[in-house]
């Protein structure tokens, strides 16, 4: 006889009954739960004398057919009536799933929750944001907590060390730029403008919002993992005891060094990406170096390198607090950890770009276009 | 092969890099029994039971489990072995997007396909409520669970395929004397009325009295004695000695004599 869960029917005193046999397991089961509920009769009795072997799962059939079917289960073994008390104890009217609710109030309310969750966070980096200058100002009014230690390391790590990744993608967009542009150009016979765009594009807007993306994706997200699980450690907690300001030590040098870094990270991909270009203008428009730096020096203006040196502090200190702002929001799981890191690099590209359109606006205004 | 053996380990090495964590360790466990592993910490207990499920692939020795050895079995073989068991991991390690319901549900959907949505609902709901939760926290995530409702959760998918071999990490680590308490009394319970073998790693002292039939202790980097509590207090290694003659160990002891 096969070792998988079966039963029988039989017609016995005026009813019908079941006869089981076969191993009653979560293994063996096979259709059987199906066939049982197929039954279009209550069987009176179920026979289970032929049961190899029974574990919860099985227990937890035959208590139904007993619970909805009012069946009779006769010639259990010790062990099977066991089990049958211990699952007949645990039944409780449960629900494995959570209410999920109608779907057009669900969609309503995570609106209003995201909204409310926006607000919270923009009104929460406005109090971190005052808490940073009283941090400052607390530094400058006792200079010898200025930790000059700390500063060095983060510029050290925010920037040194980028130097390489950021020199590589900005040679690479000098290249794109000066390509693209290129073959556009070529159709009105206007190759020779190439220089010109690369050389504002790059000194206006691309050189510092692509540092400012690649800082916020390098050092943004290193500020709030690192804040983030100090804080679960309870490190700074640690810290607030013993008397130091987590503000001072921690957020104030991870944001005076990406503010600082900014402009120079900034300046030093604009030129990266302008010897790209001069690159590819020279093997594919024959425009040899020199021509092409002094094109540089005749068609861009002073004012787009102000441009670029004026906006890079204000972007670089915009990663630097929604990097530390959102590592210090971490509480209770490591999960909270991943989710705040994600928060501080969407947060801060987001607002460099948002703030990016008002420079836009504002020195096209005073007419430094 | 005797076949009341259901763990066995011989000769196992396990290390890290330069550092040595077992050297030559033998381990028996008898069908049917709560085996009791204790050890300083940082003396390898749970790299052991890492290494009996496969987690860890030691350097030398031999594993079996049900008599077979679990690195030499084909895939199909293992896979077969591996639903025979269930582990309780220290920190609970429940899914945390899903709920306490549905982590359940994990294990019975990977092994069997083939069950209804309505029987998974009720298998996963009845086995929470066997572990002691309120039929309440079944569609919670685990988040939303205490430290010890969350022992208990873990407990219930540990369960979910019906093992005959329980591995336990600790888990009466973080409960307050009340919750340990109540979940020694649980795992007792389901011990006898589900038929368990249980591997027990613990520095609970109440725990081993409460619920170990023979205690296993790691020292040295290998099993240096294997008995009921009264066996090892017979022993005179200063280690034993020390940690159940110790003022906390002497506790315990009254405590269970109690």
């Amino acid at each position: 006889m096969s070792v998988d869960a079966d039963f029988s029917e039989e017609n016995k005193d005026g009813g019908r009954i079941l006869r089981f046999h076969g191993r009653l397991t979560l293994a063996r089961l096979g259709d059987l739960p199906d066939r049982l509920d197929a039954l279009d009769y209550d069987p009176v009795c179920a026979d289970i004398s032929d049961v190899e072997r029974i574990d919860t799962v099985g227990a937890w059939i035959l208590h139904k057919l007993r619970r909805e079917r009012g069946t009779k289960l006769v010639g259990n073994s010790e062990e099977g009536e066991r089990l049958l008390k211990q699952v007949a104890s645990a039944d409780e009217p449960a629900k494995a799933h959570p209410d999920q609710g109608n779907r057009f109030t669900r969609t309503i309310q995570q609106m209003g929750e995201a909204t409310i969750e926006a607000g919270r966070s923009l009104k929460g980096l406005l109090i971190f944001f005052g808490g940073l200058l009283i941090a400052s100002a607390n530094v400058i009014a006792h200079p010898r907590r200025f930790r000059f230690n700390a500063v060095t390391h983060q510029f050290e790590v925010v920037g040194v060390a980028a130097l390489g990744i950021i020199g590589l993608m900005s040679f690479l967009i000098g290249i794109v730029i000066a390509q693209q542009g290129a073959v556009q150009l070529r159709q009105f016979g206007a190759e020779v403008f190439t220089i010109n765009l690369v050389g504002r594009i790059t000194l206006r807007e691309l050189g510092v919002l692509m540092t400012a993306i690649m800082v916020a994706g390098r050092s943004g997200s290193a500020f709030a993992a690192q804040l983030g699980s100090m804080k679960l450690a309870e490190e700074i907690d640690a810290m607030r005891t013993i008397g130091i300001s987590p503000m001072e030590a921690l957020v104030l040098p991870r944001v005076l060094s990406t503010t600082i870094l900014m402009p120079l990270l900034g300046f030093y991909a604009s030129v990266i990406a302008i010897i790209g270009g001069g690159l590819l203008s020279w093997i594919s428009l024959d425009i040899p170096p020199a021509t092409y730096i002094i094109r540089i020096r005749e068609v861009v203006p002073m004012t787009d390198v102000w441009v670029g040196l004026i906006k890079a502090p204000v972007f670089g200190f915009i990663i630097g607090l929604t990097g530390c702002f959102n590592g210090m929001l971490v509480q209770g799981t490591n999960e909270e950890v991943g989710l705040k890191t994600t928060a501080a690099v969407v947060q801060g590209i987001f607002l460099v770009i948002v703030i990016d359109a008002f420079f836009a606006v504002f020195f096209s205004s005073i007419g430094w276009v | 092969m005797n076949e009341d053996v259901v763990i066995s380990v011989k000769g196992l090495k396990n290390s890290f890099g330069e550092e040595v964590v077992h050297e030559n360790l033998d381990l028996e466990m008898r069908r049917g029994e709560v085996l009791g592993v204790v050890g300083g910490s940082g003396s390898g207990k749970s790299v052991l039971m890492r290494s009996i499920i496969g987690l860890q692939q030691p350097d030398d020795g031999d594993i079996c489990i049900f008599g077979e050895e679990i690195d030499r079995a084909s895939a199909e073989r293992e896979l077969d072995l591996r639903r025979r068991w269930g582990v309780l991991f220290q920190n609970g390690a429940l899914f945390s997007t899903l709920t306490v319901a549905e982590n359940v549900q994990v294990p019975l959907r990977e092994f069997y396909r083939n069950i209804g949505e309505e029987l998974l609902d009720e298998i996963a709901c009845y086995k929470v409520v066997m572990t002691g939760l309120p039929a309440e926290a079944a569609p919670k995530f685990p988040s939303e669970l205490s430290g010890g409702m969350r022992k208990r959760a873990a407990l219930a998918r540990a369960l979910a395929l019906d093992p005959i071999l329980l591995f336990l990490d600790e888990p009466t680590a973080g409960l307050d004397p009340i919750g340990a308490a109540a979940f020694d009394e649980l795992i007792v319970e389901l011990k006898q009325s589900l038929g368990l073998t249980i591997f027990l790693i613990t520095h609970d002292l109440d725990t081993l009295h409460a619920i170990c039939d023979r205690v296993a202790v790691i020292a040295d980097k290998k099993v240096i004695a294997t008995g009921t509590i009264e066996e090892l207090l017979a022993l005179d290694h200063p280690w034993i000695q020390e940690y159940f003659n110790g003022p906390r160990g002497r506790a315990a002891t009254t405590a269970a004599a109690r």
